[in-house]
């Protein structure tokens, strides 16, 4: 049997696209990993790699054929040992379920003119992981949106298995979408296409039985709360990174000369030196201090950052109000007191909840670099490597400077890539000229 | 009767047990259902048939003493009390026999007599004369004996001057005045029967308002319009003391201020609630606990006695005959172990009262709806604004819906004036349906009709109300 190549989904809403070009003619011989076409959506043109390897035998959705629905077959591979006579009778029907008709198949031997007809597009509701269409009510969608559920990945319980209010409380309190069984044999070939959540691995699952003995620790409700909130974060929000290297030194010496003032009654950290130049940071950008929704960009008028704080069983995220109208001695003292109130279970939930910009420092572990996961309904997160001795090249020469290592993760729904970038150069000059901070 | 052995028996025969009883002849379940007196019960024979059909003739009454209004004539006005209360004793036994055709079509076995639990999955059963009736078994036995007026000490009916509602559907004499205790749906459409046949009726309730499960604002608007019409209603007052004479009581009545007054009237109706009937069925031969004059079951009938199940007004509150029905066939498909049944949405059963002005209502009410913590979004709009209700004649009343401002989701539906009985079940559908307010504001509604009134009543919830 031909194996099929579906038009595959280039992002969660996508529903159909248009086929812009073939890299492959019929007969040419495919590896994994080519590149065999290119599909455009409203957004970009994306290039499209061969999951599997064989010989392209048949091209059925002709070059510039626009508005192809995702999960149409676009053309049929013969595997190691088929020929052509294999392609007579394959089925070309579509990757999955009803909402998708099978694709008009157009010879390739007559090219369809551009904008010709082709397979009509499934709803709009129908998320593009699963391809067929959600049976919720409506009441079940608006719940779902609100509390980031991806109402596709909810097991329905009303008639016909249709999902209700109850399945998405369910869901929400459960800490996450709970996977559906997979609706058929479909999509295995459309590995562009996202899938549903993965499923839901339970204790009793067969798979633990040949793995060491474990205890298992019940999942706390804040221990739900980040598997649902990131899962979704990590799912829904098309994350990219950018890093920056900075040298502190002058930050160094700036922090040892205010803690060694005499009457100092405060320690400020290079975190705290962070902050402050986190927050003064957005506010010269605000397009980075900004949260995604359905409507609208929000900009933020201030800059209220969210500090990660590992705690016993979890973390949380006290709320520095303001950071950038603060001194370094208040940062520093309300960082203090925020951690050990984190430490001690004794948050207000004003002071956790509702910051616009995340910072998560694992310096102190002497590690370098890392990625985070943004932290909902935020546009940004920065995380923040260990300020250590690396030899730099400078005017030509090489030298020594102390040197910390930033990531920032945004969102690119609000935030695009030159914007964050600015943000960057703008932290990083004021992290290595903090006396700027009194411009 | 040859065959004594049932997977299901139900005891009693009102609209839950017949119901339950059908729904698991057609699961393909051997099925016997026990009724001591009549099939369809009290809803059916006592209850809200036979008012209905009481209420009808009233409503007529009433149209015929406005006809003026509509440009008609009708003088020298009359009504025969007789064949009033005949014509509706003719409709429940229209319908008493159609129970009894449903369950000889669906193969249930029919068990004139009492049955009480014997424990161990058997029932027994005694006949009308009191002789013993082979026992009957069953894999599974579901209690369904309804309810009855409740007696408040010192109000007792005597079912001769002091009336229940059995006495108020065949009354020996039409009262030429009446004094009405408890001001529940029972007691509002008697108290509306008569006050609409001419009788002075006094309706006394002890709570702040009439119709106490109702919206408060629906039930002012009733309130006043009832007292428009000459109905007496006098609420946060209690009947202490009831003395009878031959054929007259004066009745004592205390306000809140615990200042007294009295009243003499013919006849008293107590409508004071009912109870569950949990009495002589053998409950102590088996594990089922009680509480509150009701028997405590979960969601799908369960009680503490494996194989004994109990649904309606003897499970619990709301006493409906709709609740009821659908508690049964609940009870019965989970026993048959069908897929996806889930226990009953309470804040989705509807109340219809018959009264005049009517009234119906289903879910939360705005109170409630604030008491449970939600941040509502209130629409109301009055029958004034809709063309089909001044075409009717019926300028009073008003629609008024309640959501959540987070979800969307309709919490509730609360309507008084003509035909609301009829209405309700938009918005109930609309709530089982789990629609919002968005799907509710593109629902096209027929002009010109009531319904129309309740695509306003959402819109007007939104701020975006056209005819007002």
């Amino acid at each position: 049997m031909p194996i099929k190549i579906l038009m595959p989904a280039l992002s969660p809403t996508m529903t159909e696209g248009n086929l812009a070009k073939w890299h492959k003619k019929e007969g040419d011989t495919i590896e994994s990993g080519d590149l065999i076409a290119e599909i455009e959506t409203d957004k970009a043109t994306m290039e499209v790699e061969a999951v599997d390897e064989g010989v392209l035998g048949k091209i059925l959705v002709a070059e510039g054929t626009a508005e192809v629905a995702v999960n149409t077959v676009i053309a049929l591979l013969l595997e190691e040992g088929e020929d052509a006579s294999a392609l007579a009778g394959a089925d070309t029907s579509g990757g999955a379920a009803p909402a998708v008709a099978p694709a008009a198949p157009a010879p390739a031997a007559a090219p369809a003119p551009a904008g010709a007809p082709a397979a009509p597009a499934p709803k709009p509701a129908a998320p593009a992981s699963s391809g067929g269409r959600v049976f919720a009510t409506p009441l079940a969608r608006r719940i779902a949106a609100q509390e980031g559920i991806d109402i596709a990945a909810v097991q329905g319980s009303g008639p016909q298995g249709r999902i209700v209010k109850r399945d998405v409380e369910a869901a929400v309190k459960g800490g996450g979408a709970k996977a559906a069984p997979s609706a058929g044999p479909a999509a295995a070939t459309a590995a562009a296409a996202p899938v549903a959540a993965a499923p839901m691995v339970t204790v009793d699952d067969p798979v633990f039985q040949n793995m060491p003995a474990f205890d298992a620790v019940p999942n706390s409700s804040m221990r739900k709360i980040i598997a649902s909130r990131l899962t979704a974060s990590a799912r829904d929000i098309p994350h990219f990174n950018i890093s920056a290297d900075v040298a502190i030194d002058k930050l160094l010496k700036a922090r040892k000369e205010l803690n060694d003032r005499d009457g100092a009654d405060y320690k400020i950290s290079v975190n705290d030196f962070v902050i402050k130049a986190v927050a003064v940071a957005l506010k010269r950008c605000p397009d980075v201090n900004a949260a995604y929704t359905e409507a609208a960009i929000l900009n933020f008028k201030k800059a209220d950052i969210s500090i990660a704080v590992a705690i016993d069983g979890g973390l949380i995220t006290p709320i520095i109000k303001d950071a950038g109208s603060l001194g370094l001695a208040d940062i520093s003292a309300k960082a203090k007191e925020l951690a050990g109130k984190a430490r001690d279970g004794k948050l207000q939930p004003e002071e956790f909840q509702g910051g616009t910009f995340t910072i998560s420092n694992l310096g102190m572990f002497g590690v370098k670099s890392f990625n985070s996961i943004i932290n909902p309904p935020q546009g940004g997160i920065l995380s923040v490597g260990a300020g250590e001795q690396r030899p730099v090249v400078k005017d030509g020469a090489l030298g020594v400077a102390t040197m910390m290592s930033l990531t920032l993760a945004v969102d690119h729904r609000c935030i695009d890539g030159a914007a964050a970038a600015g943000f960057m150069k703008e932290l990083k000059g004021i992290l290595e000229d903090p006396i700027s901070l009194l411009l | 009767m040859a065959e004594t052995f049932f997977d299901v028996c139900v005891i009693g025969a009102g609209p839950g047990g017949y119901v339950t009883a059908i729904r698991a002849a057609q699961l393909g379940m051997k099925t016997a259902i026990i009724e001591k007196q009549h099939l369809g019960g009290i809803c059916l024979n006592w209850g809200c048939i036979p008012t209905k059909a009481l209420l009808r003739s009233a409503e007529i009454f009433h149209y015929m003493k406005h006809a003026g209004n509509y440009g008609l004539a009708c003088d020298n006005l009359s009504f025969d009390i007789e064949k009033v209360i005949g014509r509706s004793r003719g409709v429940s036994k229209q319908l008493n026999s159609g129970v009894g055709h449903l369950l000889k079509k669906n193969k249930v076995t029919i068990i004139d007599g009492s049955g009480s639990l014997k424990g161990g999955g058997k029932v027994a059963v005694k006949d009308k004369e009191g002789k013993a009736l082979p026992d009957v078994a069953a894999k599974h036995i579901i209690v369904a004996t309804g309810a009855r007026p409740r007696v408040l000490p010192g109000l007792e009916p005597d079912r001769k001057l002091v009336w229940t509602y059995f006495e108020a559907l065949k009354p020996d004499i039409f009262p030429e005045k009446l004094l009405v205790i408890g001001s529940g749906a029972i007691g509002i459409e008697l108290a509306s029967f008569y006050h609409t046949l001419g009788a002075d009726v006094t309706v006394v309730e002890v709570m702040k308002q009439i119709m106490p499960v109702e919206d408060a604002e629906i039930s002012a608007i009733a309130r006043k319009q009832m007292e428009k019409s000459g109905l007496k209603i006098l609420t946060e007052a209690k009947v202490m003391k009831l003395d009878k004479r031959a054929n007259a009581v004066t009745c004592t009545i205390e306000d809140k201020d615990g200042k007294t007054s009295h009243v003499t009237v013919d006849r008293v109706i107590s409508a004071v609630g009912v109870q569950g009937n949990i009495e002589n069925i053998g409950l102590e031969n088996t594990k089922v606990k009680t509480d509150r004059g009701c028997i405590v079951a979960d969601g799908y009938g369960n009680t503490d006695e494996p194989g004994v199940y109990a649904i309606g007004d003897v499970a619990g509150p709301p006493m409906l005959a709709h609740k009821a029905e659908h508690e049964g066939v609940i009870c019965i498909e989970k026993i048959a172990g069908l897929p996806n049944v889930h226990s009953m949405e309470k804040t989705q059963i509807p109340g219809c009262t018959y009264c005049y002005p009517q009234v119906a209502s289903v879910g939360l009410t705005e109170a409630k709806a604030k008491e449970q913590g939600y941040k509502v979004k209130v629409g109301r709009f009055p029958f004034l604004g809709n063309g089909k209700a001044i075409a009717l004649g019926e300028p009073d009343g008003l629609i008024k819906t309640v959501f959540d401002e987070k979800t969307g989701q309709l919490l509730g539906a609360h309507m008084v004036g003509a035909e609301v009985t009829e209405l309700i079940q938009g918005y109930v559908v609309a709530m089982g349906l789990e629609t919002t307010e968005a799907e509710l504001m593109q629902t096209v509604f027929p002009h010109p009709t009531l319904s129309e009134m309740m695509h306003e009543s959402v819109l007007d919830a939104y701020g975006k109300v056209i005819h007002m």
